[in-house]
């Protein structure tokens, strides 16, 4: 035990002599919720539109009015010509355009029946759908208005909820993905460096011809940066409550925990890929490419898993961060329990064992 | 009879059709300093760590420190230290931490460690850079604390791989200084060198060509043997027979 303390000592003396390093791995997480949560956002606020009113009536205002009035558009410009229209479109000026054609009172008092059209610049294609989208439900909104007023007999109406997220907050989907990220640069990376460095310098030499068993170096290499990620956690649970105002919906201690096992698998495999390479660059770019770049683009944090060809959907089954990014999203957002992340856990769980058992075997391996 | 820290008995190293190591059998006394010689690639490295229990030999007989290599090598690596060519102590720990360090893997209590730290920063003059990183030392000092630090724990035998790579002759003098305090207090030195002159400092030497020893003897009997003026004359002579490159 008195061993393992002084291993243990000098990993921790090993992260604090390196002030960059360690400022580095405490603000990461900082930056990076706060660069996600404001200036990356996909949400789509005081949009600039055009508008082409054909009819300039009482009706066609007070849509336009409505329009205007929601926060997601501006109303820039009216425009009188298709030629007109594109211009702006060309010029970046506006990102859609609503027009409507002669008449719509008109048709609409008469025939129950207009139109409206949205013309949205689709060289972006997400913002695009989300225009739309948002200007079809200001549309909606006011035809059951002045359905309520005239008191028409029979109408459809739709409503939508969006359950969970009710305000379609991009923090609900990018802090889940920044834990899972955050939690992988500083275990994997930094533990397979660590070790690697050791083997460099000729120290890791000298501690296997001591008594020294591997299993405990291994285990020590871990637990600073164990206690790094604890604090990584917690700050990145702090912002996401206090600054971004995502709830934890869910059992915090499930979370935490959660989050805890993901960090373990994190380190296995640092462990792992220490064993496997020689040099510190190595270490640095199968962390970088081989984990963060799968982290990122198969967890299904930036894209849909279910959208993938099948043979990405399969490899994404090896991605730890998938699972764990649905958990967190599962117990942090939707408020659910053990009962429905089971399977998930029970995988990091297999994950944990597979790749810290590995490292401990490989590790053993270089002795004999 | 004077104790045997080491008895190697036709110890071989192969790795896959290469015969690293080829049957070599010899012996070192306690308190002795034992130079392991051989051009590069003559196999004093493998031969090394199969004495310290890093490496399995393939077959013969070794036992370190009263204990056999292929059994025991757990009770090995408690009796022995070890510095190898390259530096390796950390560079951004301080001096008396990497003592604490070292001290710690082998499980010293906390008053033997407190007690003998003073002692060796006296004897290396080391007391006033006690608490300065490692890195800010010159190099001469930093090959003198590894030794320190590989005796610290007083094994009954260090292995020295090229201890002295780099340092000038000066610092040389003083790291074989060291040397012999460590043998006068009875600890076996087992060191591998290039520099000639270092060969002539041993109480006996043995010099490896081609995963053999060709040759063991003390430096002034192997002269009288190869009829040569110096250690290095006597190298070459045998290192010239070397089948194996560099």
């Amino acid at each position: 035990m008195k061993q393992f303390i002084s291993f243990v000592k000098k990993e921790f003396h090993h992260i604090f002599r390196d002030k960059r390093t360690m400022i580095i791995l405490l603000a990461m997480p900082v930056v990076q919720i706060i660069i996600f949560g404001f200036a990356l956002t996909n949400e789509v606020k005081n949009s600039k539109i055009a508008v082409w009113d054909q009819s300039k009536d009482e009706a066609s205002a007070s849509l336009l009015s409505q329009l205007d009035a929601s926060r997601y558009f501006e109303i820039v410009k009216p425009v009188f010509s298709t030629a007109e229209m594109e211009a702006e479109f060309k010029k970046g000026k506006i990102r859609m355009a609503v027009v409507i054609p002669p008449k719509f009172q008109e048709e609409l008092v008469h025939f129950n029946k207009a139109q409206v059209q949205f013309i949205a610049d689709a060289s972006d294609p997400n913002v695009a759908n989300t225009l739309t989208t948002y200007a079809s439900s200001v549309v909606q909104d006011y035809q059951s208005r002045i359905t309520g007023e005239k008191k028409m007999p029979y109408a459809i109406s739709t409503r939508v909820r969006m359950l969970y997220n009710p305000e379609l907050k991009g923090a609900y989907n990018f802090v889940p993905g920044v834990m899972a990220m955050v939690l992988l640069l500083v275990c994997t990376m930094m533990t397979a460096i660590t070790v690697v460095r050791e083997r460099e310098t000729g120290t890791m030499e000298i501690m296997l011809v001591s008594p020294a068993k591997p299993f405990r170096i291994v285990i020590a290499k871990a637990v600073p940066y164990f206690l790094l990620s604890a604090v990584n956690i917690a700050s990145i649970l702090l912002l996401s409550v206090y600054v971004l105002d995502v709830p934890v919906n869910g059992s915090l201690a499930l979370l935490v925990g959660e989050s805890l096992l993901f960090t373990l698998v994190s380190l296995a495999l640092g462990l792992f890929i220490s064993t496997k390479v020689a040099t510190q660059q190595t270490a640095l770019f199968i962390s970088l490419v081989g984990l963060l770049l799968p982290t990122v683009m198969l967890s299904g944090f930036m894209f849909p898993i279910e959208n993938m060809p099948p043979p990405l959907q399969a490899v994404s089954h090896a991605v730890p961060a998938r699972w764990f990014y649905n958990i967190v999203r599962s117990v942090m957002i939707k408020g659910t329990g053990l009962e429905v992340v089971w399977k998930d856990t029970l995988i990091l769980v297999g994950m944990f064992l597979f790749f810290g058992g590995l490292a401990i075997k490989n590790f053993k391996i270089r002795l004999s | 009879m004077v104790d045997k820290v080491i008895i190697a008995d036709k110890l071989t190293k192969r790795f896959g059709d290469f015969t690293a190591v080829d049957g070599i059998s010899f012996d070192v006394s306690q308190g002795e300093i034992f130079g392991f010689l051989g051009a590069n690639g003559a196999g004093k490295t493998t031969a090394m760590r199969m004495l310290s229990g890093l490496s399995m030999p393939t077959s013969g007989k070794a036992m370190v420190a009263g204990y056999d290599v292929y059994k025991e090598n757990e009770k090995i690596k408690r009796n022995i230290g070890y510095m190898s060519q390259k530096f390796s102590l950390y560079e951004d720990l301080t001096v008396r931490e990497n003592i604490r360090f070292y001290a710690g893997i082998y499980g010293k209590s906390n008053a033997f460690i407190k007690e003998k730290t003073e002692l060796v920063l006296k004897q290396l003059h080391l007391t006033s850079e006690a608490d300065k990183l490692v890195k800010s030392l010159p190099l001469g000092w930093k090959q003198k604390l590894a030794f320190s630090v590989a005796i610290f724990h007083e094994p009954k035998l260090v292995f020295l791989d090229e201890p002295t790579g780099g340092v000038d002759p000066v610092t040389r003098r003083e790291f074989w200084n060291l040397i012999y305090e460590a043998a006068a207090e009875g600890i076996t030195v087992f060191v591998t060198t290039h520099y000639m002159d270092e060969a002539e400092y041993c109480n006996r030497v043995s010099i490896m060509v081609d995963g053999r020893i060709d040759a063991l003897d003390t430096p002034a009997q192997l002269k009288k043997t190869f009829a040569a003026q110096s250690m290095d004359e006597v190298f070459l002579k045998l290192a010239r027979k070397a089948v194996r490159g560099e």
